[in-house]
């Protein structure tokens, strides 16, 4: 007869809500915690932290309590109720070994202690194993990989690194006293919770705190003396602009924790895969290989408090024989509902195990995460032959099929022309990635079902889950080439070029490669875009803009090795860049790849002849790229030559939108006589989308990029845009008195004019964030445009706007 | 290029539109031999004259259109090119339509009051074609408020440099702060001068009392001339910016009002007319 029926290693909040609701049910249990205190994890987050309690949408199911608040007071909670369920607790008992199996575990202890049980719940975590950086002088005594007491630190110079929750509130703690600095492998803080990610945006922004962007640790050198300003030592980041040398007192490196996985493999549990961050393959009932032995917590890949706490809950009520439900389960199954019903009454989990069995992209996902990731997204079964969108949408959601097919219509002037997806594909990567329209038409197919996942969570997914990232970018590599350069080439023969293409990210201004450079690197652009300039006369001459899509370097396949032009990102860019070799290889194999490179060359020269006559139109490339309509995918442009400073325009943006003009005409810069007035530019990559924590703004099918409704005014868009075109707004949806009876009686306010304290008297008017959305729920075209009188003011797309022909009379 | 103005508006549609329909109405006039010759009371005249004043009634819904913002009755371009070609045309159509009569009665009234309409319309498609460019090159990429702003900013420096000269000249430039203006009465605005303008003044004066300074003074009293310059050359651009935006404004204040007289006269004139048959 063993000990305890139930033996919970570690007091984490699964563990932790295992063993109270063991005790609850009046189970024979004990609780093992190799320290003095309950949930050593939590125990060692920072004084005063603020704990958040994501998802909000799941419902905790716990006997203990658990809402967002301050880590002592959580603690508190935790430790007053664990005692009042009389949970069995022996702290400062650490787990060395556990052998035998269901019926009866044997479980040593550090002490020498044994204890015997028929079932094992592990709820050990993974802080037990810290990421290091990996480079030299990683364990040198200026980098620490945690942080108990920010305020320990004063007037420091500290780098933090990493991009996560842990990293963020270390850093933002750390400014109170410090001079912060932040290193980020990416230019996105979008891994961490919302409220985290408003706030280091926020402290970058008011210059509180300094970012690296797109930085990797290179090595980290102790000084043999501490400089007159205090500094100990230094760290070495290779950045975009080559390499950064910070000289600081402290570097604390959050990079996340791999799983304790020696101690986990000597209890007989097996791994998936060798990827260190690879958990333990579990039943769905958090049963592992061994028979008897459950995982709970981040351990099994539930890394957020309240998920943990529902599965210690749930775990006690699978020993005990009790099949219950996920806590995420009634949202699932209303968003499976159409489909399940139609399929047998599909359950929740195997429509889950369906999407993991039938879609590889998903397969990396833990249960959790895809659990998520589904919340999310949408599960559609549309009929054959129904449009799932159109060449040239501007939508960005992303979809896998997860049965039947899809047709995507290749050739625009022939609809009849497709090729078929299937079964485990996926599409709209391009219109993610690139912020372009879509490129084709697709069509559903024969027994169609297909996840349509929001950019925002998609992006999200990519961001925590490599192998979606490597898979996706291979997908859009594939797929690009494809479309760009080789239409021909089979999907074999582009596979073995693929395999030498790596992506590239510049920075607005940053060159690609000097004119007279060596090199024969083809660049496709991925997404942003380039200028092409050469010198003429000693002068540096733009000569054309690029957008997403085309590709720089195309001489390479004649052999030529010099560059004949210098390419710069005219925002911040990503490429594809593919070797000289990799590219004659792919020239050799199709006949066609030449002949279509030769043809671009020769567009291209002819531009050439003519910018150069004309070298007025590459200054006013240069200057609107300058204002950064490289990214800009619909822009209002005006000619000072026939404005007639009317602000027709700004009245009729007004009298549209509820009587704020979302445009300032006079506002922002000219040259010769184009003026870019403030006035939203719908950017390929919204700024503004970056952050909005109800995930209001969304981009319409033309393109549009709007605020909905749900807006709550928190202003983090305004912030976030470059351009200063969001304003907020008190906005009252009142209708003014009509043109006539203004006219005839002079009622009201006039036509054009605005009332300053309407709004104010409304109590329905609501304070949100405005900006242009192109006038898309009225018919006949943006207001602004149609106002005009002169026809000084027009909205074009920059990509197709900036070149010669159209340039030569400004 | 693809900004269009308002002239070339959709391939010269509304251009060429007018110019058939002049072409149309001299044939028909030159053609047409009423026995007591050629007036409003044949049936040519009765047609110029239905013509003339529909056009009248569409050129003034212009005004209409313009603001109406939510409407999707074409461009308001496309209304402004036809309100100028349509114009243009009127002062054949119309004179054809009175065969050249003219008298010290309400008829001929309303036919002088279009006339200044006309004209005063002609003289804002002048301005339009005119003054825009001029305004943009004389701002050289500011605008008028960021002109202001620099005028004080220079304000201050100036207070700056003549702080260690003399009373009469740290008068002279509180003065020159203080008092100079832009804008001002209508022909202030439109001539872009002022006679009293305070800066000139103490420009003048300025120079004049710095002759009278110590040379340890020299340096100072330089560079105070030199700001006092840059000043008044702002004052200057501000001046001509204003009078730019009045000049492109003040001629609605004749055409607008003149074209609700001659609406007025044009409804005597046909119900007289209809009165008197």
């Amino acid at each position: 007869m063993a000990d305890f029926k139930i033996a919970i290693i570690g007091s984490g909040p699964g563990g932790m809500s295992a063993a109270a609701h063991a005790a609850e049910l009046g189970l024979s249990h004990v609780l093992l915690e190799s320290t003095d205190h309950l949930s050593d994890t939590i125990f060692k987050y920072q004084k005063g932290k603020h704990v958040m309690d994501e998802p909000q949408v799941l419902p905790l199911r716990s006997p203990l309590d658990f809402s967002a608040g301050t880590r002592e007071h959580i603690l508190e909670t935790w430790n007053t109720q664990v005692a009042g369920h009389n949970t069995n607790v022996k702290y400062n008992t650490e787990v060395t070994a556990i052998s035998g199996e269901k019926g009866n575990f044997s479980i040593e202890t550090k002490s020498g202690e044994t204890f015997t049980a028929e079932f094992v719940v592990m709820g050990i975590g993974l802080q037990g194993n810290l990421r290091k950086l990996g480079v030299e002088g990683e364990d040198l005594d200026m980098v620490q990989y945690q942080l108990d007491d920010p305020d320990e630190y004063a007037d420091e110079t500290i780098v933090v690194i990493g991009a996560g929750d842990a990293a963020i509130e270390n850093a933002l703690a750390l400014t109170k006293q410090n001079t912060v600095i932040i290193v980020n492998r990416k230019d996105e803080f979008s891994r961490a919770k919302q409220g985290n990610e408003d706030g280091i945006n926020k402290a970058i922004d008011t210059g509180v705190i300094t970012p690296y962007y797109f930085a990797n640790t290179v090595k980290v050198e102790q000084f043999d003396e501490a400089l007159g300003s205090g500094e100990i030592g230094k760290i070495v980041l290779s950045t975009k602009n080559g390499e950064a040398q910070v000289n600081c007192h402290r570097i604390i490196a959050r990079l996340g924790a791999i799983a304790p996985r020696r101690f986990v493999q000597s209890c007989g549990i097996e791994f998936p895969s060798d990827d260190p961050a690879a958990v333990p393959a579990l039943t769905d009932q958090y049963e592992s290989n061994v028979p008897g032995l459950y995982i709970v917590g981040a351990l099994a890949g539930y890394p957020l408090i309240k998920s943990a706490m529902n599965q210690g809950y749930e775990v006690i009520e699978f020993i005990e024989g009790n099949d219950v439900e996920p806590a995420d389960e009634p949202l699932l199954k209303a968003k499976f509902n159409s489909f399940s019903v139609r399929n047998d009454n599909m359950s929740v989990s195997s429509v889950l195990e369906m999407i993991t069995t039938n879609v590889p992209l998903l397969s990396g996902l833990t249960t959790l995460q895809l659990r998520e990731f589904m919340i999310d997204s949408d599960m559609r079964t549309p009929a054959e032959g129904e449009i799932i969108f159109e060449r040239n949408d501007f939508t960005n959601t992303f979809y896998s099929i997860v049965n039947g097919e899809v047709e995507v219509q290749i050739n625009p002037q022939d609809p009849s022309q497709r090729i078929s997806l299937s079964k485990g594909a996926f599409f709209g990567e391009m219109s993610l990635i690139s912020g372009h329209r879509r490129s084709a038409t697709i069509l559903a197919g024969k027994n169609c079902v297909l996840i349509e996942t929001p950019r925002r969570s998609m992006n999200k997914t990519i961001s925590s889950v490599e192998s979606v990232k490597r898979v996706i970018d291979e997908a859009f590599l594939m797929r690009a080439l494809q479309a760009k350069i080789a239409p021909n080439t089979s999907i074999e023969k582009l596979q073995s070029v693929i395999s030498t293409a790596t992506l590239q990210n510049f920075k607005a201004g940053e060159e690609l490669f000097r004119e007279g450079d060596d090199g024969d690197t083809l660049h496709l652009v991925r997404a942003g875009s380039l200028t092409v300039s050469k010198t003429v006369g000693g002068k540096e001459v733009v000569l054309s803009y690029l957008p997403a899509g085309n590709y720089v370097g195309e001489m390479a396949l004649f052999g030529d090795s010099t560059r004949s032009a210098t390419i710069r990102a005219a925002v911040a860019t990503e490429t594809i860049c593919l070797d000289g070799d990799a590219f004659r290889k792919l020239a050799d194999e199709d006949e066609d790849v030449r002949k279509r490179v030769q043809e671009v060359i020769d567009s291209r020269q002819q531009v050439n002849v003519q910018m150069e006559d004309n070298s007025d139109s590459g200054t006013i490339i240069s200057f609107l790229v300058e204002q950064g309509l490289g990214e800009a995918t619909d822009v209002l442009l005006i000619d000072e030559s026939l404005c007639v400073r009317c602000d027709n325009c700004e009245k009729a943006c007004a009298e549209t939108h509820y009587g704020t003009s979302r445009l300032d005409r006079e506002a922002g810069p000219t040259f010769a006589s184009l003026h870019v007035p403030t006035s939203c530019r719908h950017c390929e990559h919204p700024h503004c989308m970056q952050d909005c924590p109800p995930d209001a703004i969304h981009r319409a099918e033309n393109g549009e990029v709007y605020i909905a409704n749900n807006c709550i005014g928190c202003g983090n868009c305004q912030r976030n845009c470059p351009y200063g075109v969001i304003q907020m707004a008190l906005v009252s949806k009142k209708q003014k008195s009509g043109l006539f009876s203004w006219l005839l009686t002079g009622a009201g306010i006039a036509p054009g004019g605005h009332d300053a304290t309407a709004a104010k008297k409304d109590p329905d008017a609501k304070k949100m964030a405005v900006k242009c959305d192109m006038c898309k729920d009225i018919s006949g075209g943006p207001s602004c445009v149609r106002a005009c009188p002169t026809g000084a003011a027009i909205r074009v797309n920059p990509g197709e706007f900036m070149s010669v022909t159209n340039l030569e009379n400004y | 290029m693809i900004h269009q103005s308002l002239f070339v508006y959709s391939g010269y549609r509304y251009f060429k539109l007018c110019i058939l329909l002049i072409i149309a109405s001299v044939i028909a006039y030159a053609v047409h031999a009423p026995v007591d010759g050629p007036n409003g009371g044949t049936w040519l005249g009765y047609t110029l004259g239905g013509l003339g004043a529909f056009i009248i009634l569409l050129l003034m819904w212009f005004g209409i259109r313009k603001r109406s913002y939510k409407s999707d009755m074409g461009k308001v371009q496309g209304w402004l090119s036809a309100h100028v070609y349509l114009g243009l045309a009127l002062i054949v159509i119309a004179t054809l339509h009175a065969g050249f009569q003219v008298g010290w009665n309400i008829h001929t009234l309303a036919y002088v009051l279009m006339f200044i309409v006309i004209i005063s319309g002609i003289f804002g498609v002048y301005a339009y074609l005119r003054y825009p460019e001029l305004m943009t090159k004389n701002r050289r990429g500011n605008t008028l408020e960021l002109i202001l702003i620099e005028m004080s900013e220079l304000d201050r420096e100036c207070r700056e440099a003549a702080a260690q000269l003399t009373d009469e000249i740290n008068k002279c430039i509180l003065d020159c702060s203080e008092n100079t203006k832009i804008g001002g009465s209508i022909c202030q605005q439109l001539s872009g001068k002022n006679a009293n303008c305070a800066t000139q003044a103490a420009l003048n004066k300025v120079s004049e009392l710095n002759k009278l300074l110590p040379r340890e003074m020299a340096a100072d009293a330089s560079r105070l001339m030199t700001l006092l310059g840059k000043k008044h050359e702002l004052v200057q651009r501000a001046r001509r910016d204003v009078q730019y935006k009045a000049i492109m404004d003040i001629w609605l204040y004749f055409h607008v009002p003149i074209s609700f007289a001659l609406l007025a006269a044009l409804t005597a004139h046909v119900v007289s007319i209809f009165f008197y048959w």
